[in-house]
């Protein structure tokens, strides 16, 4: 294996070979948006081990507050760390300070682990949050752990296919239905041209009501929402 | 003190038979020996006032600050030893500065009062360290708008964020009191120091509960009661050391600064015209006891 992490003799080195061997990649096509009543999260569900896929049905969308959620990119064991020890600081912050935290505060602590630990890490991460007093929010976090405040974020492997798509029909304070149909129609395109993304549509809409998770399979072409889960 | 002599009060950290802590109680005392510290929470920004005894004509005037900032929407006075107040500043700062770097975002004044009232409390846990001699008043201003996140790039959508509730109050001044004990407590108005009996009937006065008073008005009142409470201590002199944290919108944005000389001026006149009323006041009234006779 190629020494990784260091520059080659013409100054340039890229890391192809960034995972270790047999280690779960999340090869992904994530994306969260804002919209007029909050903000929606949407992935798809493929994780690989090279080209096998390990799991079709994975779900990338984590919370780690109440009404504070990430899209997960990268190494699968990577981000779930991070996401577990932001959801801990969250919890720990909500106690100490007798006040929930803001997307603020969850972007900011995403974004102290991922910058400091840079070269241990592969992680890309939208985070998307909201509360009554900044209303929806969505934060970048992509590779180098710089932060980056945005009207809608696209990440993963997937999204490399979909920056046309979503600058054409990207349209601000758009209804939730708008909301949805954006997400569904910008993520299968992704899943259709990425190989390593694939499976369902998971999305959460995150409003002042909370949490709603919703659900799209692909052997219905990714149409309605199906059977609606229980709000969160 | 009917304990001396007990033998309860000589460490730290040494409950006395009836549940005191002698050493706390002392602390307490080198407070009450400081000039008098004020604090005022008006409705649109904090006052923090303090009565600087002189204490050589050999010493720069208006040099020496005792007010001390803590972060940049933060203020700290303290009455009793001076060096502990240093001490207690250092440590506001470096909390101040440990949330910045973890959260990216300044610091709301009730977690740095919690967090500086935590330290002074484990002061009177340990028998190898003594009680603060302190007593400090916390003034700051929480952000009303929304605050960024440190460093960020980008702003989110043109029309401004989905879900938005219009109209919600958040942030506003702030005061907190920490008594060497560790105790703290949130105030409308904050006393201590030699003067603060007089200062807190004073403060009373006010119907700071209300939230009608200014900061203007607030900078006039509580240099009119650093000016009443040094009544009792003629015989020394005293610098006036003045402080103030206003809305974004008022003339610090949200900043602790000291009050600019012109209006700290323009306070004392009108607090010293308001003592020389009072005494008019006082002198005709011993007039009509005459009359009365």
């Amino acid at each position: 294996m190629q020494p990784t992490g260091m520059l080659g003799e013409d100054g340039i080195h890229v890391d192809m070979n960034h995972l270790k061997k047999g280690e779960v990649n999340l090869g992904t096509s994530i994306m969260a948006i804002n919209f007029k009543d909050g903000v929606i999260l949407g992935a798809d569900s493929r994780t690989t081990t090279g080209a096998y896929i390990a799991n079709r049905v994975t779900d990338k969308l984590t919370q780690v507050s109440d009404t504070i959620w990430c899209c997960r990119s990268g190494s699968a064991a990577d981000t779930q760390a991070v996401a577990d020890i932001v959801q801990h600081h969250l919890s720990m912050y909500a106690v100490t300070n007798d006040e929930q935290p803001t997307t603020q505060t969850a972007a900011a602590i995403f974004q102290d682990l991922c910058y400091d630990n840079k070269d241990q890490l592969s992680a890309g991460i939208i985070i998307a949050g909201y509360d009554h007093r900044h209303g929806g929010q969505v934060y970048s976090l992509p590779l180098g752990g710089s932060l980056h405040k945005q009207s809608y974020a696209i990440g993963g492997s997937g999204s490399t296919y979909i920056y046309g798509y979503c600058d054409s029909y990207w349209k601000e304070n758009m209804t939730e239905e708008g909301g949805i149909a954006f997400v569904k129609g910008a993520l299968s395109e992704a899943i259709k041209w990425d190989g390593s993304s694939g499976g369902v549509i998971r999305m959460v809409v995150l409003t002042a009501k909370g949490a709603v998770r919703h659900l799209y399979l692909p052997d219905q072409a990714y149409e309605g929402p199906g059977k609606q889960p229980k709000a969160v | 003190m009917t304990s001396i002599g007990t033998g309860y009060d000589l460490s730290n950290s040494v409950f006395s038979p009836d549940g005191r802590n002698f050493q706390v109680e002392y602390a307490v005392k080198a407070v009450e020996n400081g000039g008098t510290a004020v604090g005022i929470r008006c409705k649109d920004g904090v006052v923090i006032a303090l009565e600087k005894l002189v204490t050589s004509k050999l010493m720069k005037p208006n040099a020496n600050k005792r007010i001390a900032t803590v972060d940049r929407h933060i203020g700290v006075v303290s009455s009793g030893l001076v060096p502990d107040g240093r001490h207690f500043v250092v440590r506001a700062r470096a909390e101040a500065a440990e949330w910045r770097k973890i959260y990216k975002a300044p610091i709301p004044v009730h977690s740095l009062a919690d967090r500086v009232g935590q330290y002074v409390q484990a002061h009177t846990l340990y028998s190898s360290v003594r009680p603060f001699g302190i007593t400090a008043i916390v003034g700051g201003w929480d952000s009303e708008t929304e605050v960024p996140v440190d460093g960020q790039v980008g702003s989110g959508p043109s029309t401004g964020a989905g879900g938005k509730k219009e109209g919600g109050k958040h942030g506003g001044p702030f005061l907190y009191m920490i008594e060497p004990s560790g105790l703290f407590w949130g105030y409308y108005g904050a006393a201590t120091g030699k003067g603060r009996q007089t200062a807190k009937s004073e403060l009373e006065k006010l119907d700071l509960a209300a939230g009608t008073l200014t900061l203007e008005q607030g900078v006039k009142e509580a240099a009119r009661i650093i000016y009443v409470a040094h009544e009792d201590s003629k015989d020394k002199e005293f610098e006036l050391e003045m402080t103030w944290i206003s809305s974004l919108s008022g003339p610090t944005k949200g900043r602790h600064e000291e009050v600019p000389k012109e209006i700290r001026e323009e306070a004392e006149r009108l607090a010293k015209k308001s003592l020389d009323d009072d005494d008019d006041d006082e002198e005709e009234e011993k007039k009509d006891d005459k009359m009365e006779e």
